[in-house]
């Protein structure tokens, strides 16, 4: 009984740290040759992707770990890793969501992404992964109709080689860095999306990521292409179990945005975030790069962090196309032991280009929290312009809030604007707020939900509410 | 350069009398220096100006040793006319002249400390080098509730007689309770090719007033790279003001520690740059204690290809509460080949701090220069004023009004 009651209070902390009994292929422990050919060959890869994934473990075993971050971790052994997990259900791919692992469909149930035909979202396409493999893309036909293509990265490799093969590391290169390139090497699946000339992606596509087995480590792969003149509205969110060891996450998300093409990519990324004293949680250790290819393109990016022990990402834009535009709107939020070091890039390489990040921080606890950045305008970008604002709140002096922008200008024509504040939640507001009857808890919930509105507003509709909740959940027991 | 290095050094410790520990400590510090070499842009603090680059490019082959055996003579020409002031004068990196004349001689001390090194706390590797080739440092001490009545000028002179060669400077001041120093360097250079490596120590005890001027306005094609550690107890105020302009590359460091109560920092910086200068300025303020302030503002205007970088940074620790930081920089880019980098830094551990900074880059505003032009002005006239307004903003922050007119003069601005 009291046994039970503990488990219960743990749930309440993290009500996503259940994990789903189910039996699992793996691919032997460790990182060599040999499992990256069982990745490949399991997914039954064209022998170009296993020759690409070769190049990039050659490549990775050159590579030094970084080490310039602000939250630093234990040493990772990348051999004491399983590179593969899949459940056995999906050893024989399923032909339809009737044949899928019930357990499977209660655990998505659970997390509140139902996959089954009459409880779906309405208008949100889902490509759920779990662990290595992704088990259900719903809506799919409806899009097909459309010419949009919207599937796990894995069929697409063997259905649409032609666009893996061209756009595949184009913006993340094989050579680009350590996580960058271990995710080349050993990448699992995710998400594939193709919008067709001209097309306005008629609802949201989403993808949930799921982290199920221990020891693991998760790299999945998306790969958005907009051609010219389309619009794509994608959304990402992310859970784990409760485990007290540490999990790694590195995944490379790569957009292509062509001529008057418009990419807006959401994350609500709530990973285990460890307990209260810091055991367990995910390194989010991310790479993600939008490439303005075409003209008058956009690639806009939010972002609402509240979960993984240590978040390590810095969401990018290079503003190739002329009149191109980067957006990059981010709430991060660390409690108890967190630590968070992110940031964007924006890189103006085209002329009139244009560029905003509104970034806010909230530290609790005896957490720490970077804003890195970098605002590069070359010589050649003239006419450009950025405007950065970064907000940081702390709550107590036990925790951190930093702020590292990297601000260069080789052009005469352009103009950056940088503005950033560090404060805490002033004894007014607090004060104003209880005195209308609000406990301190919901009079910070309400403080905090307004200092972030700039960026919550930016969500599409079904996310702000969920991310607005994540927010309060995310800061309890951080005031008094 | 390893060979180089040692020869000088071996020939540098031959004409000082020095005991064996000391020796000792020298030559840790040339190896220290050896083993880490120039700084270079894979070191964070080196990523916008890569000195061992810039050395190479425009020295070449440098060499360490100077000979110091002969005085120089003093060009009295080159002393500030219109200002009544104290002079030390370095020329070649020897020391010709301490001149307190207009002082109380006991209130103020000199002690020759080449014996002693002590260590500083920035790690880059040009504190090895200056502590294993300085031949004389010297410790100027205010004593308590002295204040000088005429401002001090450090004249940095050096003539054609050096080519290729590294100086290294130190000096180190204690301002005791109560006492107040004006410090005004100047820097008079018709040198080419040399590398001038100084490091100023302030200690500043209760109440003491700290006032610097760094003003580098001379043309000349020296490489300069100055740090100032600054040490702040209770009540203390620091100013320092740094005119980056005339030398082909300069490095400023300004390092305050905010160790005692309502204590404040002020920094406040001109880049004015063309050809293809480069100049940065780097400055960390530690907030250490509760009450303390800090102001920071550096502003740019650049012409051809030069290159200005500004690394600010605020350091707030979990003790510090109620600390007011601020920081800015600005900078207006005049060609199309000129370029502004620029880091501004807040790593805060206190809740309870008003911290900001602000930073903006780009070109004059083609809307201000209209509404002159509008007004009779012809183009060039209407991007002068802008300009001398722009920086004059900066100029006003100074709060001695003596030197403040002197500066003004220098550059040239009129009100």
């Amino acid at each position: 009984m009291e046994n039970r009651q503990k488990e219960i209070d743990k749930l309440k902390d993290y009500k996503y740290g259940f994990s789903t009994d189910i039996e699992n292929t793996r691919a032997p422990k460790g990182l060599n040759e040999d499992v990256i050919k069982f990745i490949s060959n399991i997914k039954k890869e064209p022998q170009w992707m296993l020759d690409f994934r070769l190049k990039a473990f050659e490549r990775f075993k050159q590579l030094k770990e970084p080490d310039w971050q602000k939250p630093k971790y234990p040493k990772i052994d990348y051999q004491d890793l399983y590179y593969y997990s899949a459940p056995k259900s999906m050893d024989d791919k399923p032909k339809s969501l009737d044949e899928l692992d019930p357990k499977l469909l209660e655990t998505y149930k659970k997390l509140g992404i139902p996959l089954q035909e009459q409880a779906r979202l309405n208008g949100i396409a889902v490509d759920a992964v779990f662990d290595s493999v992704s088990v259900a893309t719903t809506f799919r036909e409806e899009l097909i109709k459309q010419g949009i293509i919207f599937c796990p990265i894995s069929e697409a490799i063997q259905k649409h080689p032609d666009l893996v093969k061209k756009y595949l590391g184009s913006v993340i290169p094989l050579t680009d860095h350590f996580f960058a390139t271990l995710n080349s090497a050993v990448f699992t699946d995710g998400s594939f999306v193709y919008i067709p000339e001209g097309v306005r992606c008629p609802m949201e596509l989403s993808t949930y990521f799921r982290i199920n087995a221990s020891n693991t480590g998760q790299f999945e792969r998306t790969l958005i292409i907009a051609d010219k003149g389309s619009y794509v509205s994608y959304l990402e969110g992310c859970t784990a179990p409760m485990r007290d060891e540490n999990q790694l996450h590195a995944a490379n998300v790569e957009l292509v945005a062509l001529d008057d093409a418009e990419i807006k990519y959401s994350t609500v990324q709530n990973w285990y975030p460890g307990d209260k004293d810091g055991k367990g949680g995910i390194y989010n250790f991310v790479t993600k790069r939008g490439l303005c290819k075409g003209k008058n393109s956009k690639i806009s990016w939010t972002q609402v962090e509240t979960g993984s022990a240590i978040t390590w990402k810095y969401p990018s834009c290079i503003l190739k196309g002329d009149n191109s535009v980067g957006e990059f709107y981010s709430i991060a939020i660390t409690n108890n032991h967190q630590k968070a070091d992110t940031g964007t890039k924006m890189i103006h390489l085209g002329k009139n280009t244009k560029s905003k990040i509104i970034s806010k921080g909230i530290s609790a606890g005896f957490s720490d929290m970077t804003y890195r950045g970098l605002v590069d305008i070359s010589s050649k970008a003239s006419n450009s312009n950025n405007y950065t604002q970064c907000d940081s709140l702390l709550m107590g002096n036990k925790c951190g809030a930093h702020t590292v922008p990297y601000i260069k200008n080789k052009n005469s024509e352009s103009n950056i604007a940088h503005e950033a504040t560090t404060s805490k939640i002033s004894e007014e507001q607090l004060h104003y707020c209880q005195q209308r009857g609000l406990s301190a808890e919901e009079a910070v919930g309400l403080i905090v939900n307004g200092f972030c509105k700039e960026v919550l507003q930016q969500l599409p509709m079904e996310f702000a509410v969920e991310a607005q909740k994540l927010v309060g959940i995310s800061l309890e027991g951080s005031v008094g | 350069m390893k060979e180089q290095l040692q020869k000088d050094f071996e020939n540098t410790i031959r004409n000082l009398s020095l005991s064996q520990k000391d020796i000792e400590i020298k030559k840790f510090s040339l190896d220290s220096f050896i083993n880490k070499g120039f700084p270079n842009r894979r070191e964070e603090d080196w990523k916008f100006s890569d000195l061992n680059q810039i050395i190479n490019k425009n020295i070449g082959e440098l060499s360490f040793y100077n000979d110091y055996t002969s005085t120089n003579k003093v060009d009295t020409s080159v002393f500030v006319d219109g200002l009544v002031h104290n002079k030390v004068v370095f020329i070649n990196g020897r020391i010709e002249k301490i001149d307190f004349d207009y002082e109380k001689k006991d209130q103020i001390e000199i002690i020759d400390q080449s014996e002693i090194i002590n260590k500083f706390e920035n790690n880059n590797s040009l504190s090895d080098l200056n502590s294993a080739f300085t031949n004389k440092s010297f410790k100027i001490v205010l004593k308590k509730g002295y204040q000088l009545s005429k401002p001090l000028i450090i004249y940095h002179t050096t003539n054609s007689k050096i080519w290729s060669k590294n100086i290294n400077l130190r000096l180190d001041f204690e301002l005791q309770e109560d006492s107040s120093l004006r410090l005004i360097d100047l820097f008079n250079d018709t040198s080419e090719k040399n590398f001038l490596n100084i490091f100023y120590n302030f200690d500043l005890k209760e109440n003491a007033i700290l006032k610097n001027y760094k003003i580098d306005k001379i043309e000349n094609k020296n490489i300069k790279y100055s740090f100032n550690n600054i040490e702040q107890n209770k009540n203390t105020i620091s100013e320092t003001f740094i005119l980056s302009s005339g030398s082909n590359f300069f490095k400023n460091e300004v390092n305050c520690n905010l160790k005692g109560e309502h204590s404040s920092a002020f920094v406040n910086g001109i880049f004015s740059l063309d050809k293809n200068k480069h100049h940065e300025i780097r400055t960390t303020v530690n907030h250490l204690t509760e009450n303390t302030k800090s102001y920071q503002l550096i502003k740019s205007v650049l012409e051809d290809s030069s290159k200005a970088a500004y690394q600010g940074k605020i350091f707030v620790n979990s003790d510090a509460q109620k600390t007011d930081g601020y920081q800015l920089s600005k900078a207006i880019l005049l060609n199309k080949d000129s370029e502004f980098n620029a880091k501004p830094e807040l790593e805060i551990y206190a809740d309870d701090v008003k911290c900001s900074h602000g930073s903006a880059s780009g070109s004059l505003n083609e809307d201000s220069i209209f509404y002159l032009m509008s007004r009779g002005l012809n183009y060039n006239q209407a991007r002068e004023l802008l300009i001398n307004g722009f920086l004059l903003d900066v100029v006003e922050k100074i709060t001695d009004s003596e030197i403040k007119n002197l500066i003004k003069n220098m550059i040239g601005i009129k009100e």
